[in-house]
């Protein structure tokens, strides 16, 4: 069986559902009877007005909160029971992710994901550097293996991410607005790495974001959130829908803009 | 000079500084860039008590103040963790807990004197060759468990809230980092004091950062910065005839200047 007909055949696998979940933030909710799910090669936005809970559903699904009420599976295991997070690949949004003054290099930055827990290391433990080399080569960052991540850009620090989330083989990637603070030209860019991952390596990626213009042509799924899940589905549909009237109320872009 | 070096006392002093050097040189780092700066100060506090109960009950000061310094330390990470509290308050907390403690089992017995005093200010040159061992078992646990945990520690330390996603245990490595603290903190107190213990944990690990390009070169440099300033301290205290924990302190802020005003001509190894 080659690869692509594996692809093939296992295109409609659940990774990620969410079912019936519920979330408050003391007794204010945040997220009310949330149903969603993500197959493999999907390529989602999550988008919404600010506060409608994108950053808190996405935290939901890597297990960094709990639900209220419902359940989250993960590879079709309970989130409670889930082990394998190599196969997940968590980047947090750069404006509150990055100490300027912390002294790492960007192998550091990789090696300490790839070493970070003994199942992780054991797995990964042949040719690390050629890991490291490999998902750098990826983002197109290679060169920049010895340099202290300070020194980079803030687009090439974000692919830093991309590749430090690569390096242990993940299925999925989600990002939460990863690009925020990031220029233009850099956020397409991003964008345009995240598109070729999606289709050139078949990873399917969950990306939170407030400007849909931006990630409008690589995205194949939509989920609008305002503390309910307003729509969910394809996204030739959502730019059709009379939702997206709504939502454009809310100040978002379905085409990119540039300044 | 030759007489320094052919004494026995000299020798322990600096095998002991060299174990303490090492302890706090790669623990500061991670402290420092933690946030934590003030912890080391805090439980030294703490071991003060410890040494007094030790000293009052008239049982192995240094061990007993050990004990009391974890024990403080699990109070500081239980009240961080149920109390709803802001940044360092456990900390500031236990902290004058242990101070007060301190100060009325001090009042409890006369004639501490002298033996106490070594403690509050450090006596490196006093140093027995069992504390010598006891310097090197707690030098070497804290080196061992920091090797172990080395880049779950620099992930957690760098993107806490991505490595939790990725399976770091991160509660358990900061209870980890609080507890080696407490014992860096009892290794420091014969050689360098109650009062002065914290500055090791501190300085040699933030003239580090100003200068060192990578995490494993700010962990060598604070390192080497902690070996120069106890083994300078040590020579300077004996030709000037002052207080070695003193010198030890002022030879590393003097590397501190010197790293800050060289920040610009990073370091090439």
């Amino acid at each position: 069986m080659s690869a692509e007909e594996g692809v093939i055949m296992t295109v409609q696998e659940e990774i990620i559902r969410v079912k019936e979940v519920s979330f408050y933030y003391d007794s204010i909710p945040a997220l009310e009877d949330i149903n969603l799910s993500v197959v493999r090669g999907d390529f989602l936005a999550i988008i919404g007005p600010n506060g409608s809970g994108k950053t808190t559903l996405l935290k939901l699904m890597v297990g960094l909160l709990k639900p209220a009420s419902g359940q989250i599976f993960l590879f079709g295991q309970e989130i409670e029971n889930f082990r394998d997070w190599h196969r997940i690949g968590y980047i947090q949004q750069k404006a509150i992710n990055f100490d300027p003054h912390f002294p790492i290099s960007v192998e550091e930055v990789i090696s300490s994901s790839l070493n970070s827990n003994p199942k992780i290391r054991n797995k990964f433990k042949s040719n690390q550097k050629q890991r490291i080399m490999d998902s750098l080569a990826t983002v197109g960052l290679e060169k920049l293996i010895d340099r202290p991540i300070n020194t980079l850009s803030g687009g090439q620090q974000q692919r830093v991410l991309i590749a430090r989330a690569l390096v242990t083989e993940p299925e999925i990637l989600l990002l939460d607005e990863p690009t925020t603070g990031v220029d233009l030209k850099a956020q397409e860019e991003f964008y345009d790495l995240l598109g070729r991952l999606n289709k050139e390596y078949h990873l399917t990626i969950v990306l939170v974001t407030h400007d849909f213009g931006i990630v409008n042509r690589h995205v194949n799924k939509v989920a609008c959130l305002n503390q309910k899940l307003v729509y969910h589905g394809q996204h030739e549909e959502f730019c059709s829908s009379s939702v997206v009237q709504e939502f454009l109320k809310g100040g978002h872009h379905l085409v990119s803009h540039r300044h | 000079m030759t007489e320094l070096l052919a004494s026995g006392i000299f020798w322990r002093a600096l095998v002991a500084g060299l174990f303490l050097a090492l302890a706090c040189g790669l623990l500061g780092v991670f402290l420092v860039l933690r946030k934590e700066a003030m912890i080391g100060h805090g439980l030294s506090h703490v071991a003060f008590s410890g040494l007094a109960l030790g000293f009052l009950l008239n049982f192995m000061p240094l061990a007993v103040s050990l004990a009391v310094c974890l024990l403080g330390a699990i109070l500081i990470l239980e009240i961080r963790e149920h109390g709803s509290l802001y940044g360092d308050t456990a900390l500031g907390i236990i902290s004058s807990a242990g101070l007060a403690l301190g100060i009325l089992l001090v009042s409890m017995k006369r004639g501490f004197g002298v033996e106490l005093m070594s403690f509050l200010f450090g006596d490196i040159l006093a140093i027995s060759p069992g504390e010598v061992w006891f310097s090197a078992v707690l030098a070497l646990v804290v080196v061992i468990l920091l090797r172990i945990n080395y880049h779950a520690l620099i992930f957690m330390t760098f993107d806490r809230e991505t490595a939790l996603v990725s399976g770091v245990r991160v509660k358990q490595l900061d209870r980890m980092m609080v507890l080696l603290t407490a014992m860096t903190v009892v290794l420091g107190l014969k050689l360098v004091g109650i009062l002065l213990v914290s500055a090791l944990l501190v300085i040699p690990a933030s003239a580090a950062l100003q200068v060192a390009p990578n995490f494993k070169k700010t962990l060598l440099s604070s390192t080497l910065f902690s070996f120069i300033s106890i083994i300078s301290g040590i020579f300077l205290s004996y030709w000037l005839d002052t207080p070695a924990a003193a010198m030890i302190v002022f030879v590393s802020l003097v590397l501190f200047a010197g790293a800050l005003t060289g920040k610009k001509k990073k370091m090439s190894f």
